[in-house]
């Protein structure tokens, strides 16, 4: 039996009967032999523990994860754990409390395992601007592994850990999810806390799962979501048990079909699989609808305005005064200005000179209101959308994982690769990644499943119900 | 395009090296283009959306709680004096 090879259902069903610690030594071994190939993890390390994992003390385990090894994305905050952004100016920095995510995933008794590498502060569709190294797609690699979870999305993919989390502004847990073929989820804005999590478009971050199952994603989901009191932004709303939606049933489900999803530039391989997903759907007793989002062309626009802008804002507090990086310098001035440079790559610098201009006394108007603006028009498509139909299905990511190095010069071609998933983020509606087929050189291929606010439950529905009849999951890299 | 990097970075409190400036200032002069597209669109009459959710005021109760993430976080810091965070002289005596 092969115990990296369990989903998060599986590996917690084993954990309940035998006790983690088999678990975490063969994941232990098993990154411990790939990361240095694939760079998923900056660590992993499983004696965070606050209790034994043998046997004897099974009785002590509250949780329902009973020591089962999640990993997360290196912007989240772990009490007394090293958080980098992927970002030489955080390097060193140990956080003074737990994200909220992560006290969630404690009560829940889970392993924090890896740090899962990104695109230094999620500035990136690439994993390739963490300046530690990028990562690599499990599938291939010489190939990029998506970004910016792209350490989240590649160790799910690699078994090197059983779930991780993953934070997405514009795409950074569904497109490495699609690129790597595992699930990502992209929550409701406000259905997950954001305390703890490092900062980068403040009206647009969530935090979320990436799984190698639709159903690992729900049980992670029924433990991240919810109000908190500390997170001005989370919404106070039930939350359902998600794994009660996971009922293999779309009779009657009406599915949208979004024509700017399906236009020139999208590769023939990625439209042809996420056309015969809708056939499937079409079979099982769904109806299928065309709908229109005409403002998606501009969403990658909006973005680059108003996520570039809130990024600028929020990363003004590395500074060098309160943690991380410090350069000594004669004076303050000098000092916020020279901790600036070295702590910071080339992607965050662009972006962090990109808000602050479109901020700027006299551009505001003609940049960030606008935006914002245009954000009500994108917004209105969606909900005109739902009207008619309870999700809607496309492509999440125009191409499959492309090489490493590909677009790394020209950041227009980066940012586009976001184009079909930023406007869940502009709409704050819920969306996620499912793998959906191959290319026929053998890379994975996603689809993207959209659905009105709070709604993840007829997400995970329609979710549930195509991957068990399609089994794309079932198929893994060879890295052996 | 009006793009002024110098000026801009100084806004943003950041040095540049002289290598990276003649790039960022094309690549932004780029992004700067590509969003013009926006301009197509008549906007008159849309209220902006700042953020998605209808919640208004979030308050909660002004209670004291005890932490010591103060303390924790004096400790990771770059450099500390008692309780303070220590920074070069600001004021400079010529």
């Amino acid at each position: 039996m092969d115990l990296i090879r369990f989903t998060l259902k599986e590996g917690v069903e084993f954990a309940k009967k035998e006790g983690a610690q088999p678990l975490l030594d063969a994941f232990t071994k098993r990154a411990a032999e790939l990361n240095p190939g694939i760079n998923a993890f900056l660590d992993f390390d499983n004696h965070i523990q606050p209790r034994r994992l043998d046997k004897s003390n099974l009785r002590g385990w509250s949780g329902s994860l009973y020591g089962a090894p999640v990993s997360s994305k290196d912007n989240i905050c772990i009490e007394g754990r090293e958080v980098t952004c992927a970002s030489r100016i955080l390097e060193k920095h140990v956080p003074p409390y737990d994200a909220t995510v992560i006290a969630k995933l404690k009560a829940a008794d889970a392993t924090l395992f890896g740090r899962c590498n990104m695109d230094e502060f999620a500035f990136g569709s690439s994993c390739e601007t963490s300046a530690f190294g990028p990562c690599k797609n499990p599938w291939d690699l010489t190939r990029v592994p998506g970004g910016s979870s792209g350490g989240s999305a590649a160790s799910v993919a690699a078994d090197m850990t059983l779930a991780a989390l993953g934070s997405d502004t514009g795409g950074s847990i569904r497109q490495p999810a699609a690129l790597c073929g595992v699930v990502g989820v992209k929550p409701t804005y406000g259905r997950v806390s954001r305390y703890g999590l490092i900062a980068f478009g403040s009206s647009f971050d969530q935090i979320g799962p990436v799984t190698k199952t639709v159903e690992d994603a729900a049980i992670l989901m029924n433990i991240l979501a919810g109000h908190d009191p500390k997170d001005s932004t989370s919404a106070p709303r039930p939350v359902p048990d998600f794994t009660q939606s996971l009922k293999r049933d779309v009779k009657g489900l009406k599915i949208g079909l979004p024509k700017e999803y399906f236009i020139e530039g999208i590769d023939p391989e990625v439209e042809k699989s996420v056309r015969a997903a809708a056939d499937l759907y079409r079979k099982l007793g769904a109806e299928l609808k065309p709908v229109s989002l005409p403002h998606t062309e501009y969403s990658v626009a909006v973005y680059c305005i108003v996520a570039v802008a809130e990024a600028s804002s929020n990363l003004s507090r590395f500074d060098g005064v309160e943690y991380g990086l410090r350069v000594p310098s004669k004076d303050l001035r000098e000092m916020y200005f020279e901790t600036r440079n070295q702590g910071f790559g080339q992607e965050t610098k662009r972006r962090i000179l990109l808000g602050t201009f479109v901020l700027s006394a006299g551009y505001y108007e003609a940049y960030y209101l606008k935006g914002q603006k245009v954000r009500t028009l994108i917004r209105r498509d969606f909900e005109k959308a739902f009207r008619e139909v309870d999700v809607i299905l496309s492509p999440t990511s125009p191409t499959p994982a492309f090489k490493l190095g590909e677009k790394a010069a020209d950041p227009i071609a980066m940012y586009l690769s976001d184009i079909f998933t930023v406007p869940a983020n502009i709409a704050g509606i819920p969306a996620m990644s499912v793998p959906c087929g191959f290319t026929s050189g053998g890379l994975p291929i996603g689809m993207q499943l959209m659905a009105r606010p709070f709604d993840e439950a007829t997400m995970f529905r329609a979710a549930y119900a195509f991957e068990q009849e399609a089994r794309v999951y079932k198929r893994k890299p060879k890295l052996d | 395009m009006e793009f002024n990097i110098d000026e801009v970075a100084q806004l943003a409190r950041l040095n540049l090296k002289a290598e990276e400036k003649a790039r960022l200032e094309r690549d932004l002069g780029a992004i700067l283009d590509y969003v013009k597209n926006l301009e197509k669109l008549d906007t008159e009459n849309v209220e902006p959306t700042s953020h998605v959710l209808d919640l208004e005021n979030v308050c909660r109760k002004d209670e004291a709680r005890s932490t010591d993430a103060a303390t924790k976080a004096l400790e990771h810091a770059p450099c500390a004096d008692g309780r303070f965070f220590k920074v070069p002289k600001i004021v400079q005596r010529d």
